[in-house]
C-alpha cells in the first residue's frame, strides 16, 4: 500500500518527532562505565567516550586521547546521548493499521520478519527477482553496507540497490575516480598545519564540519592563507584572506578561469605535469576559453578576486583544496570536483606532508559507505559490478556462481522512477528519509504510494517509515559495533554501549533473519559483526579499497587505520601483518597495486589524469520567471533529515525550524522584513518559512535549511535534475521567486507536538 | 586542590563559529544542571556571522564581589572567583547589575546568582574547563601562556580592559589580534563603538570591500 494509514498529525502525535526529555544536564549518580567510541552524525567521526549506567547512556565525557578530535565536539555530539532511552524509540515491530493510534500496531519480531519474507517470496515470484529494491545509507557501520550490499546480491538477488551517499559523496568519488584511480582524502588532517594556502570550495565548515574548523584556523595562525569560495559568508568565511562569492552554480567556470589566469602567468609546475599526468594540453585548451573577464561576468566574482586567487594559490609552495556538497551538489558535479582536481594537479602540490587534497565527508560513514557494495555499480572493495575479473573474485568470497550475480542497478532517485513506473513494486530500506532528504519530494511521496510492499528498518519512525507496510526496529548507532571510515579515510571502530531495548535487533541481525526466513540463510550466517568484518577483510582484498591487514585489534592499538592496508605486502606478495596502513596517498615513489611501480597514482601508467572539467549551466537556472537563485544547505545543530535531531531537545530549541536567508537589498526590493512569513516557490512548489535579512549571503540569493519535512521542507522546492556521471541532485541551485507571504503556512496554526 | 596557576583560560572572539558546543557542555555539568554558566551572542547577525562567547573573566578585584551586600561571592587564592555561595547570597541582583562583562545571572527561581566558575570541579582536578575541552574552533583555549603563544602566534594575549574610567585586570585572557604594537588593553567603551559590517573585522584580508558590492538585484 504504502500510504499514509492516517493523516501525518495523527502519526506524529503517536511516533513523534517528541522531544527528548529536556536537557538531562548530567546526573548526581556517576556512570557505571564509560565506552570509548565515535559521534553517530558527521563523517568527522569524533572520539566521545559515553557514560553508561545499566542499560542507558547518561551522558558523555570528552575522549581527548583520540588525535582527530582531541576531545573537540560539535553540539550534536554533545546531545547526542539524549536519542538513547527517548519516548519515540522504536521497540516492537510495527504493521500499518489505519486502526491503530498513529495508524500503526505493534506485532510480535518473529511474526513481522515471516509477513516480510512472504511478502518478498510472492512478489519476487510474481514478477521477478528484480520487483524488489533496497535503499541503504552512509552512516551505518560498515559491515552493515557489506551486508546490505550482499543482501541484495545474494539473497534478494536484485540488481536494484543504492544508498543516499547518492545525495552526497558520489560527484566526489566520480571524479575522484577519474583523475586519481582512487577515492580518498589524500592527507590526514594534521598535515594542514604549516601548508601556505587552503581553498575551502562550497563548504560550510564550521557548521557541517565544525572540528575542521580549527585544522583550517590553527594553519592560518602557522601563516596559511585561506581562501573561501561559497555564495554565504558562513563562519569559515568570515576571517578568510580571500572570499569568493561564487554565483550559486558556476563553479566550474570559476576553476577553469583561475587554472587559465595560472598558465597565463606561468605559476604551474609543468614538471610535475609533464613526470606524473596525463591529459594537460586538452584541460590548457578549454582554460583559454574561459579568459578572466567573461570568468567573472559567468561566476559573479570580481575580475581581481579571481586574479588575487590565481596568484595565491599559483605561487604557493604548499597547499590543500577542499571541497563538500557545495560544488558537488550539482548537474554538474563530477566536473566541479574535476576543476578543483585540475587545480590542485597543475600545481603539482599532492603527495606530499603538507599539500594535498580532500573531500570533506558528510555522513559518519561516507567513506566506508562508499566503498563495499551498497552502491548500485560497485562491490566490495570499490570493485566495479560489471568487471568480470572483479565479478569472478567476489561471487568466489560469497561462494555463488558469477552468472547468479546480477549487474549493476541504478541510483536512488532513478529507484523511485521505477517504483513510480511500476517495475519496482517491493522496497526494503535502512537509514534512509527519502521524503525529506530527496530533491522534488512530493514526487517520491507519490511514488511510495504505488509500492505494493515498503518494509522500513529504523531506530524512529522516520517521515518515509510512516508510508511502510512494515517497520522493523533496528538499532542505534550505540547499541551494536562495528566500524567506519572517517574524513581522512582511518578506519575506526564503533563500540558498543547499550544493548538494544525491547524487540529491536541490531540491522544485521534484522537483515540475516530476513534471509533464514526467506529460505535463502547461505551467507547470512555470521554471529557477529567481527565476523562480518573478516570476510570483508578478504572481498576488499585485491581492491582499490584495500581493508585486509586491518583488524579491531589494530585500529585500537593505532587509533584507527589508513585504507589501504595489506595483509600481504603488494609488492611481494609476502605476508604482512604489521602493515600500519596508508596515511598519505601519492607520495614520490610509493608503490600501489594498480600503478605496480609505475608511478604514485592508481593508473597501470601511475600517472594522475587531467579532466576538461567544463562548465554547463544548472538545469532550471535562474530564469525571468524565477528570477532568484535558491541553495540548502545545513545548520549546526542538526543532521541531514532531521529523524535524530529533531527528537533532541536542546538541538531543537538551538534552530526550531527553517527560516529563509537574504540579503537586505533582496528583502527591500520585495517589502520582506526580518522575521516575516515568506514564500519562496519554483517550478514544483512553494514552502513559507519566516525571513532572516542578513548581509551574508549574495543579493541575488536565498538559502534554506533542508532538515525538516513536509511544509518546512526546501525539498519540494529542489529540482531532481542529476548529474550524468555521479547522478547526484542539484540541491544548490536552481530558480526560485519569493514574496512576503499572504498569510501565516498552516504550520504556524497546529503546532507540531514538539513545540 | 587549587587551579594550578600556569594553566589559563585564552578567549579568542575571531575563532568562535558560533556552534553553542560550549553551551551545550556547560549544561551537562552537575553543579548547574541543564543551565549554561556561558553564553555565545552574536554580535549583530543582520551583518555578520560574528559571534563571542562569554564566559567568566575572573577579575584580580571582581566588582560582582565588591558590591555583594551579602559577601556571597569569593576569589579563591587560585584567581577563581566562585559562583555565589547558596547560604549567603540573597539574590538582589547587584552584581548582574554591577559586572562590566555582563557575566553573572540571577535564577529567580532558586533565589541565587549563578556564573562560570571556570568549571572548578574539572579545573581543580587537573582537566581542563568543558567549554575548552569541547570548543570545535578553539575559540575556547585552556593551556600554560606558552602553549597559547606558539599556538595563536597572530594574536596577543591580553588580560586588561578599560571600561571608560575603570580598568580591569582578569585571570582569562581574550586574544586580540596583533598589530604593530602589541595591545596593552582593549578599551572596551570604544570598541563598542565600531559595528562591524559584513566580514570586517580588522584582519589582515586582502580585499575589505563589501564582496556583493557588484551583485544586482
Amino acid at each position: 500500500m504504502a500510504e499514509l494509514p492516517v493523516d501525518e498529525l495523527a502519526i506524529t502525535r503517536a511516533f513523534g518527532p517528541h522531544l527528548s526529555a529536556g536537557t538531562r544536564g548530567g546526573t548526581m549518580e556517576g556512570p557505571d562505565k564509560l565506552v570509548k567510541t565515535h559521534c553517530c552524525f558527521c563523517g568527522q567521526q569524533c572520539g566521545i567516550q559515553l557514560k553508561v549506567r545499566g542499560n542507558e547512556v547518561i551522558g558523555f565525557e570528552p575522549w581527548e586521547d583520540f588525535p582527530f578530535n582531541r576531545g573537540m565536539l560539535c553540539p550534536k555530539g554533545i546531545k547526542r546521548y539524549l536519542q538513547g532511552s527517548h519516548p519515540d524509540r522504536l521497540v516492537t515491530a510495527l504493521r500499518r493499521d489505519p486502526a491503530a493510534p498513529g495508524g500503526f500496531a505493534a506485532m510480535p519480531y518473529d511474526g513481522a520478519i515471516a509477513q516480510v519474507a512472504r511478502e518478498i517470496a510472492r512478489l519476487q515470484a510474481q514478477h521477478g527477482k528484480a520487483a524488489v529494491g533496497v535503499l541503504g545509507g552512509a552512516s551505518l557501520t560498515t559491515e552493515k553496507t557489506y551486508l546490505l550490499g550482499k543482501f541484495a546480491r545474494v539473497c534478494l538477488q536484485t540488481p536494484y540497490i543504492d544508498y543516499n551517499g547518492r545525495l552526497c559523496m558520489v560527484s566526489a568519488g566520480a571524479a575522484n575516480k577519474k583523475a586519481f584511480g582512487i577515492d580518498r582524502t589524500t592527507n590526514p588532517w594534521s598535515d594542514m598545519v604549516g601548508t601556505e594556502v587552503i581553498w575551502v570550495a562550497g563548504s560550510n565548515v564550521a557548521e557541517c564540519s565544525p572540528i575542521t574548523t580549527n585544522y583550517i584556523w590553527q594553519a592560518r595562525e602557522q601563516g596559511a592563507k585561506v581562501i573561501v569560495q561559497d555564495p554565504r559568508i558562513t563562519p569559515v568565511a568570515r576571517t578568510c584572506d580571500l572570499y569568493l562569492p561564487v554565483r550559486p552554480g558556476r563553479d566550474a567556470a570559476l576553476f577553469a578561469g583561475v587554472l587559465g589566469l595560472m598558465i597565463e602567468h606561468g605559476w604551474i609546475d609543468r614538471e610535475f605535469i609533464a613526470a606524473h599526468t596525463a591529459g594537460f594540453d586538452q584541460v590548457e585548451a578549454y582554460c583559454k576559453t574561459w579568459p578572466a573577464a567573461r570568468t567573472a561576468e559567468v561566476t559573479g566574482v570580481p575580475e581581481r578576486s579571481l586574479r588575487a586567487a590565481a596568484e595565491l594559490w599559483g605561487t604557493a609552495k604548499s597547499s590543500f583544496l577542499f571541497h563538500a556538497r557545495g560544488i558537488e551538489h550539482h548537474s554538474n558535479g563530477v566536473q566541479n570536483a574535476l576543476g578543483t582536481i585540475n587545480l590542485v594537479l597543475a600545481s603539482g602540490r599532492i603527495g606530499k606532508p603538507k599539500s594535498g587534497y580532500g573531500t570533506i565527508v558528510g555522513q559518519a560513514n561516507g567513506q566506508g559507505g562508499r566503498e563495499h557494495g551498497q552502491k548500485c555499480d560497485q562491490l566490495p572493495g570499490w570493485r566495479d559490478i560489471t568487471n568480470p575479473e572483479h565479478r569472478a573474485y567476489i561471487a568466489s568470497v560469497w561462494k555463488i556462481d558469477e552468472r547468479d550475480l546480477p549487474g549493476p542497478g541504478v541510483d536512488a532517485y532513478e529507484m523511485f522512477r521505477k517504483i513510480d513506473a511500476g517495475e519496482i513494486k517491493g522496497l526494503v530500506s535502512i537509514c534512509f528519509n527519502p521524503k525529506v532528504s530527496l530533491p522534488d519530494n512530493q514526487f517520491i511521496t507519490r511514488a511510495l504510494g504505488k509500492l505494493e510492499l515498503y518494509v522500513a528498518i529504523d531506530f524512529f519512525l522516520n517521515d518515509t517509515a510512516r508510508h511502510a507496510d512494515i517497520v522493523l526496529p533496528g538499532s542505534l548507532q550505540e547499541e551494536d559495533e562495528g566500524t567506519v571510515t572517517q574524513v581522512e579515510g582511518r578506519v575506526i571502530k564503533i563500540n558498543k554501549a547499550v544493548e538494544c531495548p525491547g524487540e529491536a535487533r541490531a540491522d544485521w541481525r534484522i537483515l540475516q533473519d530476513l534471509a533464514g526466513a526467506l529460505d535463502r540463510p547461505h551467507g547470512f550466517t555470521f554471529a557477529s559483526p567481527r565476523e562480518i568484518f573478516e570476510e570483508l577483510r578478504v572481498a576488499s582484498k585485491g581492491g582499490v579499497a584495500d581493508y585486509s591487514g586491518i583488524t579491531y585489534e589494530k585500529i585500537d592499538a593505532q587509533m584507527g587505520v589508513f585504507w589501504p592496508c595489506y595483509s600481504h605486502d603488494p609488492r611481494t606478495g609476502a605476508p604482512a601483518p604489521d602493515h600500519p596502513g596508508t596515511p598519505r596517498l601519492f607520495e614520490a615513489g610509493s608503490y600501489n597495486p594498480v600503478a605496480r611501480g609505475a608511478g604514485p597514482f592508481y593508473f597501470p601508467d601511475g600517472k594522475a589524469r587531467f579532466n576538461v572539467a567544463d562548465y554547463r549551466a544548472p538545469v532550471d537556472d535562474a530564469s525571468e520567471d524565477y528570477p532568484i537563485y535558491l541553495t540548502t544547505g545545513r545548520v549546526v545543530s542538526q543532521f541531514l533529515s532531521g529523524t535524530q535531531t529533531r527528537r533532541i531537545g536542546p538541538l531543537v530549541k538551538q534552530y526550531p525550524e527553517p527560516r529563509i536567508e537574504l540579503h537586505p537589498r533582496l528583502a527591500g526590493k520585495l517589502g520582506i522584513a526580518d522575521g516575516d512569513w515568506t514564500t519562496c516557490e519554483t517550478r514544483r512548489g512553494a514552502i513559507t518559512v519566516r525571513a532572516m535579512v542578513v548581509t551574508t549571503i549574495r543579493p541575488d540569493t536565498v538559502f534554506i535549511p533542508y532538515h525538516w519535512p513536509g511544509d518546512k521542507s526546501p525539498n519540494r522546492l529542489t529540482v531532481a535534475a542529476q548529474d550524468p556521471i555521479s547522478k547526484i541532485p542539484q540541491y544548490k541551485v536552481c530558480g526560485c521567486r519569493v514574496r512576503r507571504a499572504d498569510a501565516p503556512p498552516g504550520y504556524a496554526a497546529t503546532l507540531e507536538p514538539q513545540q | 586542590m587549587p587551579v594550578p596557576q600556569h594553566l589559563e583560560l585564552f578567549v579568542d572572539p575571531s575563532r568562535c563559529i558560533g556552534c553553542q558546543a560550549c553551551v551545550h557542555a556547560c549544561t551537562e555539568c552537575d553543579t548547574h544542571r541543564g543551565d549554561a554558566m556561558i553564553h555565545v551572542e552574536y554580535v549583530d547577525r543582520a551583518s555578520s556571522v560574528q559571534t563571542v562567547p562569554v564566559v567568566c573573566m575572573h577579575c584580580e578585584q571582581p566588582t560582582c564581589a565588591e558590591v555583594c551586600p551579602a559577601d556571597a561571592i569569593k576569589r579563591t587564592g587560585d584567581g577563581v572567583v566562585q559562583s555565589a555561595r547558596k547560604p549567603r547570597c540573597i539574590g538582589c541582583g547587584n552584581c548582574v547589575v554591577a559586572c562590566p562583562f555582563g557575566v553573572p545571572e540571577l535564577y529567580i527561581d532558586r533565589a541565587i546568582m549563578m556564573k562560570c566558575d571556570m568549571c572548578y570541579d574539572r579545573t581543580s582536578i587537573g582537566k581542563k574547563p568543558m567549554c575548552a575541552t569541547v570548543c570545535p574552533s578553539q575559540a575556547l583555549f585552556f593551556g600554560t601562556r606558552e602553549q597559547a603563544l606558539a599556538l595563536r602566534p597572530q594574536s596577543t594575549p591580553t588580560h586588561t580592559f578599560r571600561f571608560g574610567e575603570q580598568t580591569i585586570t582578569t585571570r582569562v585572557n581574550v586574544m586580540v589580534p596583533r598589530g604593530p604594537t602589541a595591545p596593552s588593553h582593549v578599551d572596551v567603551t570604544a570598541a563598542m563603538a565600531d559595528r562591524p559590517h559584513n566580514r570586517a573585522m580588522r584582519l589582515p584580508v586582502i580585499d575589505t570591500r563589501d564582496p556583493f558590492a557588484e551583485v544586482e538585484v
